[in-house]
C-alpha cells in the first residue's frame, strides 16, 4: 500500500499498544540462577485484572525477586512473562516500586516529588495534593532525608503514586515500620486498590495481608506451592510449607 | 619568616594596588578554569559513572593518570597550540589570561572528571534500582546525581581549584607573567624568589594560603550546612 | 649640545605621535631575566606609554627560549644578549635590523671563603682554571640563555671542559638567573652573573664580586624587530616605534639614567645616527 497508509497507522499502533490492558498477568515457566543457584525454578502464575495479591513465603523463597522481575528490572534466566500481551521491561513505566527501604534524593520533600513529576512531563500542581494524600504536606519543605522511617515511606509511597501507575508493586514496605506507621501505609495502599490501582505486594506481616490482601501466593522451592483467595488461604492453606509457616515453623 | 609575615601584613593592609590586581587575576584565572573544568569534567565523569562498556577499566585508569599531569607539560602543549606559529596562533591567545585558563582548564578538568567519578558512582549504586524503577534517561540520571551530589562535588572542584590556584609551570609558560596583564600569585612569588626577594615572596606565599584557606573554609561551612540537612 | 638634544627628542615625539594615533596597541617583547629583573622596564616602560600609549608587555625568559619564541612569531621584538645568536636570526629573516642597545659586564661572584681564591682577578679565563683546577663548586645556567652562551665560550677560551665535572664541582641548574644565584649561594658556588641582575638581587648573603673587570666579560644587549615578512600577526608600526625609541637620545639617556643602589646598571652604547 501507499507509504502515506503506514505513516498513518504507525502512531495508531502505538497508541493502542500503549492503551493495551496490563492484566491479567501470565507466567509460565519462569526460571532464574543466581552465579549457578537456582532461585525460581518454573514458576507459573496467573494474575487477576483487579484487586491486591499478596506474595509470600519464606526468606529465600525469591519473592522480592520475582517482584522485580515482574516490573523488569531484572531479566529472568528463562520463562515467559506477559503483562497483557507485553514484556515486564515494556511496562516498567506504567508501574511503581516501593523498596524496602525507600531511596529519596537529598532534597526536600516537595522537591521527591517534583522530581518524578517532572521527569514524567506531568504538571507540578498535583504535588500537594499527593503530599496530603500521604499526611505530609506540612513537611513539604523538610529535608527528605530527615524524614521518619513511616514518613518515608510515606513519601516513597507519594512518589510512586505520582507516576499515576496502573500497577503498584511493594517490596515488603512495611517491613522495619511500627505498627501506627505500617497501618498509615495500608490505608494509602488500600485507596490506590480502591482507585483500580493494581496492587502487589510482598509481605511477612500474615495480618497485613490479611487486612490487604485479595488473594495470595504462597511461593516455595522456587515455585508457587499455593495460589488462592485470602478468605480460603489463612483459615485452611492447602499446601504443608503454608501451614507451617503461617504457624510459625521453619519452612525448609 | 618573622619578616615575611610582617611583610605579608602590611602587603594586605596597606591596600598594595599590585597586589590586589595580581590576587584578582589569580581567582579570576584558576576560578574559571575551575568552572570551565567542572563543565567538562563533571558531565564526562558521570557519563562514565553511570556506565558500563568494553575498556571502562582503561578508561579509568586514564582518567585517574591524567590527574597527575605535570603542569610544565600541560603549559608547553597549549603554547605550541597557541602559539603564532602554532595551529590556533591566529586567535593571538598567547599570553593572555585566557591562555591561562585554558591551560589550568586542561590541567584540572581529569582532576574533576575522576574525583566526580568516584563520587558519582557511589551515589548511583544507591539510587540505581529506584532510578530504573522510574525509567529516567541516561540525561535525567545524571542530571539528579548531579544536583544530588551537588556538596560532594564542590569538594572536588575545590581540589581542581587548589591544584589551579598553586600551579605555576604551566601559567609561566602560556601567560608569561606579564606584569599587569598575566602575572598572578604563582608567576610573582617564582619571580620575586629569581629576584632574592625571598621575603617578599614567602609574603606573597602566605597571602596565597590565606585565600586558600577562605576559600576552604567557605566550602566547609556550606557542606555543614547541607549536611545537617542530610543532603550530603 | 642641548639644541640638537631637544631636535631629536622633537623629531622623535612628532614620529611617535603619528603611531600613538593606534592607542591601545600592545606589543610583546621577547627579552632576558637580567633586564626584567633588574627592574630596568619598570622604570623604562612608563615613559614610552606615556609619550605613545602603547603598552609593551615583556615576557622574561633567557635568551635561547626568547629567540625561540620570537621564531615561532610570540613576539613583536627581541630584546637579549648573545649577540652572534642575534645575528643568525636576523640572517635566517625572522628580525628586520640588529642594533646595539646597551652593555654592561659579566662578573664571577663566590663566598666569602673564597675556596678557590680568585679574588681580585681581573682575568676571567685564569680565574676559571683556578676554580676547575681546585674543583671549588661553580654555579652554571646550563639553560641555553645569553649567560650560559657567554660562560660555555669563556670555558673554551679557558681550555678547560667543565662538563668532566659536571655534577661534581660543575653544577648545571637549568634555571633562570635568579633561580641560579639562590641555588649557587645556598651550595656555597661560583656563579658568573651580569653585573645588573646582581645589583637588584636580593639574597646575596655572604657573597660578593671574586672576578670582573676583564674586556672578554663585556656584555652586550641588542634590539631586534621582529620580521613582518616572517611573522604577519607582527605589529610592526609599534615594534619599530618601541624600538626606535630605545635607541633614540631619550631612549638611551633613560637607560643611563637608571640606578639600583646608587650604580648605572646599563650603559647605553647605540650608534648614533
Amino acid at each position: 500500500m501507499s507509504s502515506i497508509d503506514t505513516v498513518g497507522f504507525a502512531p495508531q499502533a502505538r497508541l493502542a499498544q500503549r492503551e493495551a490492558n496490563l492484566l491479567p498477568l501470565r507466567v509460565r515457566g519462569l526460571e532464574l540462577s543466581c552465579d549457578g543457584t537456582p532461585i525460581l525454578r518454573g514458576l507459573d502464575l496467573d494474575l487477576a485484572p483487579h484487586g491486591c495479591t499478596a506474595i509470600m513465603g519464606p526468606n529465600g523463597a525469591g519473592k522480592s525477586l520475582l517482584l522485580k522481575i515482574l516490573h523488569g528490572l531484572i531479566a529472568p534466566t528463562s520463562g515467559r512473562i506477559e503483562w497483557g500481551n507485553q514484556s515486564p521491561a515494556q511496562v516498567t513505566k506504567r508501574q511503581a516500586l516501593v523498596f524496602q527501604k525507600p531511596v529519596l534524593l537529598r532534597r526536600s520533600v516537595a522537591a521527591n516529588i517534583d522530581f518524578v513529576l517532572k521527569a514524567r512531563g506531568k504538571p507540578r500542581q498535583s504535588r500537594d495534593a499527593l503530599l496530603d494524600h500521604v499526611g505530609l504536606l506540612h513537611k513539604a519543605r523538610h529535608p527528605a532525608r530527615r524524614l521518619s522511617g513511616g514518613e518515608a515511606q510515606r513519601l516513597a509511597l507519594a512518589r510512586a503514586l505520582a507516576t499515576e501507575p496502573e500497577v503498584l508493586l511493594l517490596d515488603e514496605a512495611t517491613a522495619s515500620l511500627d505498627p501506627a506507621s505500617a497501618q498509615a501505609i495500608e490505608a494509602i495502599v488500600r485507596d490506590a486498590c480502591a482507585s483500580g490501582i493494581r496492587v502487589i505486594c510482598v509481605t511477612h506481616d500474615i495480618g497485613q495481608a490479611k487486612r490487604l490482601a485479595d488473594d495470595v501466593v504462597f511461593l516455595h522451592g522456587g515455585c508457587v506451592a499455593e495460589h488462592s483467595p485470602a478468605c480460603d488461604f489463612f483459615p485452611e492453606p492447602q499446601s504443608s510449607a503454608a501451614r507451617d509457616y503461617l504457624n510459625g515453623r521453619l519452612v525448609f | 619568616m618573622g619578616e615575611a609575615f610582617s611583610l605579608a601584613l602590611q602587603l594586605v593592609t596597606s591596600g598594595n594596588a599590585d597586589l590586589y590586581e595580581i590576587v584578582g587575576l589569580s581567582l579570576r584565572v584558576s576560578l574559571s578554569a575551575t568552572m570551565f573544568a567542572c563543565l567538562i569534567g563533571l558531565p564526562v565523569g558521570a557519563w562514565v559513572a553511570i556506565s558500563r562498556f568494553r575498556g571502562r577499566g582503561a578508561v579509568l585508569v586514564l582518567m585517574n593518570a591524567l590527574m597527575g599531569l605535570p603542569p610544565v607539560v600541560v603549559g608547553l602543549l597549549v603554547y605550541l597550540h597557541l602559539s603564532r606559529s602554532g595551529p590556533l596562533g591566529f586567535l593571538g591567545l598567547l599570553y593572555t589570561p585566557s591562555a591561562m585558563i585554558i591551560a589550568q582548564t586542561i590541567l584540572i578538568a581529569p582532576i574533576v572528571a575522576a574525583l566526580s567519578r568516584q563520587v558519582l558512582e557511589d551515589l548511583h549504586t544507591e539510587y540505581a534500582e529506584q532510578f530504573r524503577s522510574l525509567c529516567l534517561s541516561r540525561v535525567q540520571t545524571i542530571t539528579a546525581l548531579l544536583w544530588d551530589a551537588r556538596y560532594s562535588l564542590l569538594t572536588v572542584g575545590l581540589a581542581g581549584f587548589g591544584r589551579a590556584v598553586a600551579e605555576v609551570g604551566a601559567v609561566m609558560i602560556v601567560g608569561g607573567n606579564i606584569d599587569h596583564l598575566t602575572r598572578v600569585m604563582t608567576t610573582a612569588i617564582a619571580l620575586e624568589t629569581s629576584k632574592g626577594d625571598l621575603a617578599l615572596a614567602l609574603a606573597l606565599g602566605l597571602v596565597l594560603l590565606v585565600i586558600a584557606l577562605g576559600v576552604n573554609a567557605a566550602v566547609q561551612s556550606l557542606r555543614m550546612s547541607a549536611r545537617r540537612q542530610a543532603y550530603v | 649640545m642641548k639644541l640638537n638634544q631637544s631636535f631629536g627628542a622633537s623629531i622623535v615625539a612628532l614620529t611617535l605621535a603619528t603611531s600613538a594615533i593606534a592607542a591601545n596597541q600592545s606589543i610583546i617583547v621577547q627579552s632576558t631575566t637580567s633586564t626584567a629583573n633588574s627592574g630596568l622596564y619598570d622604570y623604562l616602560l612608563p615613559m614610552f606609554q606615556d609619550k605613545t600609549g602603547i603598552q609593551v608587555n615583556v615576557v622574561a625568559v633567557g635568551t635561547g627560549q626568547a629567540i625561540k619564541n620570537a621564531q615561532n612569531c610570540d613576539g613583536d621584538v627581541l630584546l637579549v644578549h648573545a649577540k652572534a645568536s642575534e645575528e643568525k636570526f636576523v640572517e635566517a629573516g625572522f628580525g628586520t635590523t640588529r642594533t646595539d642597545l646597551m652593555y654592561n659586564d659579566f662578573v664571577i661572584v663566590g663566598p666569602a671563603a673564597d675556596p678557590a681564591n680568585v679574588g681580585g682577578m681581573d682575568d676571567v679565563q685564569g680565574a676559571l682554571s683556578k676554580i676547575s683546577d681546585s674543583e671549588a663548586l661553580f654555579a652554571s645556567r646550563g639553560d641555553d640563555s645569553g649567560t650560559h652562551k657567554k660562560e660555555v665560550a669563556l670555558w673554551a677560551d679557558a681550555g678547560v671542559d667543565p662538563a668532566t665535572g659536571s655534577g661534581e664541582w660543575y653544577r648545571e641548574t637549568g634555571s633562570g638567573m635568579g633561580a641560579t644565584l639562590n641555588a649557587g649561594i645556598g651550595m656555597g658556588a661560583y656563579v658568573m652573573t651580569d653585573r645588573a641582575t646582581w645589583i637588584s638581587f636580593g639574597n646575596k648573603q655572604d657573597y660578593e664580586i671574586k672576578v670582573e673587570g676583564d674586556d672578554d666579560l663585556f656584555n652586550q644587549y641588542g634590539v631586534i624587530p621582529v620580521n613582518p615578512a616572517q611573522c604577519p600577526s607582527v605589529n610592526v608600526e609599534a615594534a619599530k616605534s618601541f624600538a626606535d625609541w630605545l635607541i633614540s637620545e631619550d631612549g638611551q639617556s633613560a637607560i643611563a639614567a637608571y640606578e639600583v643602589s646608587d650604580q648605572q646598571l646599563f650603559f647605553p652604547n647605540a650608534p648614533k645616527n
